[in-house]
């Protein structure tokens, strides 16, 4: 759908596709975020008014705004991916390693997969025992992380190290009205937050702190906050769309959210109850705008919000997510009219931001 | 001169699933019709190649024959935009979670295998691994759009583009049995420039994953004096039991037990030894899981040998082999369809047991 709004809002065309297209085949797995904190450095040094990186490895990003009393305003989005890191060389000759996993990987969905170890990118495997040797008790169990291997291939050991990280080797694709990559957990964030650098509405100082180590606690949240120090903050994420068929037809209930209703605005997490002003300052513009938009069933999970607000005396805050499908697996999937959308309301709710919000009652 | 890696390559990447062989068909065609004096293809899709031997006629023939089709999967029902599949050929499917898939529907769609969340599975599976039932797959399109493209019976495909590892290693799916293509495609290069007394059939059978159709029917219809399946076999890896398993990259297997012949089998290994190629024993005490369970029993029945090669993950997205066991396996075969003279057969003794 297309907003009916007059104003000009950043808009998602080639060059931002291909941007996505090379953020979500990046690596950065939390902790070793510097594939990706490159691309996006590139990308905002030429627009910004301030650029650094800070001890904890977040991109902060100061565009200030014009005119007398803008809100300072952060916007956060992750660079870190869920993967893995190899543990241990088990079988030096035939090149497999042990493995552990960062984040909350589906670890149903492990065995089989393809994978990028290491800054060189070296191929490797997940592979599983031969379903003519399995056992009928044995397909009864899941196959464990304890239970599978990484496998570089005989004699190639010496290409990665323990230490290194792993990701999957999923590439982007378009299919159709969707966008099919890794990584879409977080990477439509910090593409959506790097056109709003470079778009930046003037009546606001916009604070991005495109952060780390999100999918191992918020921890590069934490620290952008305290430094940003921020009037209020909007997390930038990607949020499960569970809206799958049930087994015998019935109505599913508990889809989270559903791909193609547009962007979707948090009111609570396991984390994080959203500031009701900027619910209601998002859900305002969007209705005045035409864009559609849901709200994510309340419920579990959490964003970098979910430590921004509880920073310093307290930071109003809320979060938006483009909804995707299969997140933390090999492939997730979401549609480009919901990340058009999103990047549209975000844009236009920020044009619209006054102090005012903040001296209405919650 | 076909370069072996890039021609599996392209081998794996195209599709052939049980019964519709066809498009990997026309790739092994290209490759095989310089090398050989005819070529056809048999009433179920078989492509059966000859080149001709230089002995005096009645020649014998010798056939060699290696499994082109593939594992995969087929639509089910179809709800909204979603896909239920069953197998063809046998998988486990706690690998198929997360794959890439092609959909062969009224066009060619890309796919994504998906497990429900727990709690939109049936009562008596939200716990432990989603049955195949119960996994869906997703073309990322709307309900509409696959309504008009996709029907049941439609084949779906593995995606999973081929990986190049280092050290003449190779990963991807349909390696079994794209893997033995290749090597008869060496041993038809390797004979190129030598003088063979005997026929030799290159054959690329059709649904060995399901019911060996191919291979019956095509040890019918050539009545070769002796045959060869040549397949892949279990490569040690990790949660494999060594005692079943073979090192990858280390030489190929040869087959020993009721499907195999075992004066062909003792023939096979004295080539092997005067050539220095490594090999081990796959010992086989029942169905070989071979085409030569069918071809041995074609027509008034066949001598057979199965040679095989060493292959990590079997039945995954990531199988795993060495180009090196291609090679030594190509060799290894060009090089006993040389040794064939015109007393080879008068020769040929089941009672000579392992030697």
């Amino acid at each position: 759908m297309t907003p009916k709004s007059t104003m000009q809002v950043p808009r998602i065309s080639a060059a931002q596709l291909k941007l996505l297209e090379r953020l979500t085949n990046a690596c950065a797995v939390s902790g070793d975020e510097g594939e990706v904190r490159k691309i996006v450095l590139d990308e905002v040094r030429p627009v910004a008014d301030e650029v650094k990186v800070d001890h904890l490895g977040n991109v902060m990003v100061i565009k200030n705004g014009q005119g007398k009393a803008r809100l300072r305003v952060m916007l956060a989005a992750h660079m870190d991916e869920i993967g893995f890191m190899l543990i241990q060389n088990e079988d030096k000759e035939e090149g497999i390693f042990r493995f552990d996993v960062v984040g909350g990987v589906s670890t149903s969905h492990l065995a089989g997969q393809s994978l990028l170890i290491g800054k060189d990118h070296v191929p490797g495997v997940i592979g599983a025992k031969p379903v003519h040797m399995t056992t009928n008790e044995e397909f009864k169990n899941a196959l464990t992380v304890e239970s599978l291997r990484i496998d570089v291939g005989p004699g190639n050991s010496n290409l990665v190290k323990i230490g290194d990280r792993a990701t999957f080797a999923t590439r982007f694709s378009r299919v159709g009205p969707s966008l099919r990559a890794k990584a879409l957990d977080d990477r439509l964030g910090v593409c959506t937050l790097i056109e709003l650098v470079k778009q930046a509405p003037p009546n606001i100082d916009l604070l991005a702190a495109f952060t780390v180590q999100e999918e191992v606690g918020l921890r590069g949240a934490k620290v952008a906050a305290y430094t940003l120090e921020p009037d209020l903050a909007i997390a930038l994420d990607s949020t499960p769309a569970n809206d799958l068929p049930a087994w015998d037809a019935s109505e599913n209930t508990r889809y989270n959210t559903r791909v193609g209703y547009g962007p979707a605005i948090y009111t609570a997490d396991a984390a994080t109850l959203s500031d009701p002003r900027l619910i209601r300052h998002l859900a305002e513009t969007a209705e005045g705008a035409g864009i559609p938009y849901q709200y994510r069933q309340p419920g579990g999970g959490g964003t970098d919000a979910g430590a921004i607000h509880k920073q310093r005396a307290g930071i109003p805050s809320v979060s938006v997510s483009v909804p995707g499908r299969y997140l933390h697996t090999p492939v997730s999937l979401a549609r480009l009219s919901d990340w058009k959308n999103t990047l549209a309301l975000v844009y236009l709710a920020l044009q619209r931001l006054s102090p005012d919000i903040l001296q209405a009652e919650r | 001169m076909t370069d072996l890696q890039p021609f599996l390559k392209s081998l794996i990447s195209a599709s052939g699933l049980s019964g519709y062989e066809t498009p990997v068909r026309q790739l092994i065609e290209d490759a095989w019709r310089p090398l050989t004096d005819e070529v056809h293809v048999s009433r179920v899709g078989s492509l059966h190649a000859l080149k001709r031997g230089v002995g005096a006629q009645p020649r014998p023939a010798l056939l060699l024959a290696a499994h082109m089709d593939a594992i995969g999967l087929m639509v089910t029902t179809v709800v909204d935009e979603f896909l239920h599949v069953t197998e063809i050929g046998g998988l486990d499917p706690r690998v198929l979670p997360g794959q890439i898939v092609t959909i062969h529907g009224r066009r060619d769609l890309p796919g994504i295998i998906v497990q429900p969340p727990s709690h939109l599975l049936p009562p008596d599976n939200r716990s432990g691994p989603a049955a195949l039932q119960n996994l869906l797959v997703d073309a990322g399109l709307t309900a509409v759009e696959i309504k008009r493209l996709v029907r049941p019976g439609d084949l779906v495909s593995f995606a999973q583009p081929p990986i190049e590892i280092a050290g003449e290693v190779l990963a991807g799916h349909s390696l079994d049995n794209r893997t033995s293509v290749a090597a008869i495609t060496y041993c038809l290069q390797e004979l190129q420039a030598r003088l063979v007394q005997w026929d030799l059939w290159a054959v690329a059978t059709t649904q060995e994953e399901e019911t060996f159709a191919g291979a019956y029917t095509s040890g019918f219809q050539i009545r070769p004096a002796l045959a060869v399946a040549i397949d892949v076999t279990f490569a040690s890896s990790p949660g494999s039991p060594s005692h079943k398993t073979f090192p990858m990259g280390k030489g190929p297997t040869l087959g020993w037990g009721p499907n195999v012949h075992s004066g062909l089998h003792n023939a096979f290994k004295k080539v092997a030894d005067r050539l220095e190629i490594p090999y081990a024993l796959d010992l086989m005490p029942r169905h070989s899981g071979t085409d030569a369970y069918a071809l041995q029993v074609a027509a008034e029945g066949i001598p057979t040998m199965v040679l095989s090669i060493p292959l990590r993950y079997m039945h995954t997205a990531v199988e795993m082999i060495s180009m090196k066991d291609v090679a030594r396996a190509g060799r290894l075969l060009a090089e006993f369809a040389a040794s064939l003279d015109d007393q080879f057969m008068d020769n040929l003794s089941w009672d000579a047991g392992l030697i």
